[in-house]
């Protein structure tokens, strides 16, 4: 089951752009193959495969829970292993192990690192400045928002202009700005330049390493990775597309996925389907306004068709929580006869007998209202307004 | 009066012979926009609906003079339609195309800010000014000649809220989509400096959403420049508070950007929020009566 918080993150995704978020083990995959050092690992999913793999790697290595949440550490979830018994132990105890609700179905088993030293080093999107951020500070490894709050000169930051793009006196001035030791200078510049290539190349939104470590031997190595890439972009990096990245074990999530549905699971009984991210979040807003719980975000899309609708209220209906639901398109593109029709022979095909209230506004308005109302069943009724239609949904799942 | 486009819009549409270009650009005319042209590379001499086609955009701009050009042209070409739209040298692009990769759109953004053209969008339902123009996908008929400006990220909540407005008698002098992406054009201070300026709009209503921290900076920039009156709404406050992969972002922005934060910031600087589309409708109302 998707935790709260989750289902928040995807939502503010979906009116932001979505990303692809990536596990820790596939960012250091991508950082090895532009070039940036990281420690040698596998990755594994049952405990014999973590001893096999801690053999081959060989000395003491670090089993780390592959999760897309923070504070694995406090929670036991990177574990020292002196021995390949050990790295096998550890591994039955983090596989299944739940981390913030989160549930971990693989581990990466890495060569364990002398640290001298830990920084931070990042690229995101800066979406108030529309440019590329970077962003590097010699106290790494903790709470870089807390060093951004408590000590901000030990942050070195630096806009870049796309169309020109990364130089290496870019790079030279972070590292002065940030006061990276003397020996690891030449390491963070070349790690820099690298990595901002890789946020280019690979349509990145960020690309994190905290921490970026300097290591006894003299070497800049990335000891963890954060990636997150534009869905957008998906089309130029197949390979991307083709990567396993966190699966949902919440039922109406994954069906949605595999339908192509815009679905965030929330916590009560009315089910939404809307038209356009911002009509759909004003309708949980006017929803829970009237008294009532939204149980998901649902948004069909700009240009809802009629199978749209069906493969949507499918994801809906599938939910046992729902105890009603609230349809609310504003046509633009969407042409309210498509929707009116898409729900009918949903209907048919699903035998739905909850209560359904549906506000049809904009493009064949009329027209749309008039098949509801002459071939709708009895369970369909028609709302003028979103108000009303938001109270008399919130009504009937109170059975009032 | 009106603001971005007018009778005096000479519009050319990239992409007019595709299923969502000509039904739009048709539409655009029917509504009485002048539609000089369309474009799409391999057809010119052909017309939709009478609407000549061009191969290139430098072609249709120098045979009709078109001042204005609306980009429906799909994601993955998109970006490069911009580029020529700019090249042509029109004074405003309304990109509807929606997907189009962010850097793309770093770069286009970084190139148009060295010149003075305007872009609306990508991912925006386009602008209209009633009973003058509409250039884009918007429902013309929630839409009358009136005096209240209306800027908005949302498509849909826009038409929601202009039903609203017209259900207490209240029209628009400009409806502007500004677009839902991480990097658009135009930002809501780009379009809210531009309706204080219009002699023709009394009023601002401001239409915002989770996520980001434009309308923060928007209230900052009201409080100092904008003598009209301003009203916004925001969507979005039954999103729980969300969490971000990684922390750089939180620490650029420094703002929540949750509906919450937003209204916060915008009730700070005297702008009144309402809690839903029905409710801002009648803080314009009250707003226009108090003028």
């Amino acid at each position: 089951m998707a935790s709260r918080s989750d289902g928040a993150h995807r939502l503010v995704n979906i009116t932001q752009g979505r990303r692809l978020d990536l596990f820790e083990y596939q960012g250091k995959q991508l950082f090895a193959r532009h070039g940036i050092p990281v420690p040698s690992g596998e990755i594994v999913d049952t405990p014999e495969a973590a001893r096999a793999a801690a053999e081959r790697i060989g000395g003491t290595v670090v089993v780390k829970a592959q999760v897309q949440v923070g504070g694995r550490g406090k929670a036991g979830g990177i574990q020292l292993a002196k021995t390949p018994d050990e790295a096998e132990v550890h591994a039955r105890n983090i596989l299944g192990m739940n981390i913030k609700d989160h549930i971990v179905h693989s581990v990466w088993i890495e060569a364990a690192s002398e640290i001298v030293k830990e920084y931070y080093a990042s690229v995101t999107f800066d979406r108030s400045e529309k440019k590329p951020l970077v962003m590097l500070s010699a106290e790494g490894g903790m709470d870089i928002e807390e060093v951004a709050r408590t000590n901000p000169s030990a942050l070195a930051t630096l806009h870049v202009d796309p169309l020109t793009g990364f130089q290496a006196h870019h790079a030279r001035w972070l590292v002065f700005h940030a006061g990276i030791d003397e020996g690891a200078r030449a390491g963070v510049v070349n790690i820099l330049q690298q990595l901002y290539a890789a946020f280019t190349d690979l349509d990145s939104m960020l690309m994190e390493i905290n921490p970026l470590i300097w290591t006894a031997s003299g070497d800049v190595v990335a000891l963890d990775a954060k990636v997150t890439i534009d869905n957008n972009a998906l089309y130029r990096h197949p390979d991307l597309l083709a990567l396993q990245t966190s699966v949902t074990d919440d039922p109406q999530e994954r069906m949605a996925q595999e339908k192509g549905v815009t679905y965030v699971k929330l916590d009560g009984d009315v089910g939404i389907l809307g038209n356009g991210a911002g009509l759909v979040m004003s309708t949980l807003d006017v929803v829970a306004l009237a008294g009532g719980r939204p149980a998901n975000f649902l948004d069909a899309g700009g240009g809802s068709k009629a199978d749209e609708v069906v493969a949507a209220l499918e994801v809906l209906l599938s939910d046992p929580k729902v105890k009603v639901l609230l349809i609310n398109i504003f046509g633009g593109i969407t042409r309210c006869d498509e929707v009116a029709n898409g729900l009918l022979t949903a209907l048919d095909k699903l035998n739905a007998t909850l209560p359904i209230v549906v506000r049809l506004d904009g493009t064949n308005e009329d027209e749309g209202r008039r098949i509801i109302s002459e071939q709708a069943p009895a369970n369909v009724v028609v709302e003028p307004t979103m108000l009303s239609a938001a109270q008399r949904a919130v009504e009937l799942a109170k059975g009032v | 009066m009106s603001i971005l486009v007018d009778k005096n819009t000479k519009l050319v549409v990239q992409g007019i012979t595709g299923r969502e270009g000509a039904f739009h650009a048709t539409r655009n005319k029917a509504y009485g926009t002048n539609v000089v042209a369309g474009v799409t590379p391999g057809k010119a001499g052909q017309d939709v609906e009478g609407i000549p086609v061009f191969n290139t955009v430098r072609d249709a701009v120098e045979e009709t003079g078109a001042n204005t050009a609306m980009v429906f042209v799909p994601p993955r070409f998109a970006t490069d339609a911009l580029y020529e739209a700019i090249e042509s040298g029109v004074e405003l692009i309304i990109c509807i195309t929606e997907g189009i990769p962010a850097h793309d759109m770093m770069g286009v953004y970084t190139h148009l800010r060295r010149g003075n053209q305007t872009l609306i969008g990508p991912n925006c339902p386009g602008i209209i000014s009633p009973g003058e123009a509409s250039v884009g996908i918007m429902p013309t008929q929630v839409f009358n000649p009136g005096r209240v400006g209306l800027v908005s990220r949302s498509g849909t909540l826009t038409y929601q809220i202009s039903k609203e407005l017209a259900l207490l008698g209240i029209g628009q002098s400009s409806v502007v989509g500004i677009g839902g992406d991480p990097v658009v054009g135009s930002s809501f201070i780009d379009i809210v400096s531009r309706f204080d300026a219009d002699p023709d709009t009394d009023l601002i209503v401001m239409v915002g959403e989770i996520g980001g921290n434009e309308e923060e900076k928007a209230a900052e920039f009201i409080a100092a420049h904008v003598t009209t009156p301003v009203v916004s709404y925001i969507a979005g406050f039954q999103a729980p508070p969300g969490k971000q992969m990684g922390h750089a972002g939180a620490i650029i922005t420094g703002s929540s950007g949750t509906a919450q934060g937003k209204k916060e910031a915008l009730e700070a600087k005297g702008v009144r929020v309402g809690t839903n589309p029905t409710e801002v409708a009648q803080l314009a109302q009250e707003a226009l009566a108090a003028l």
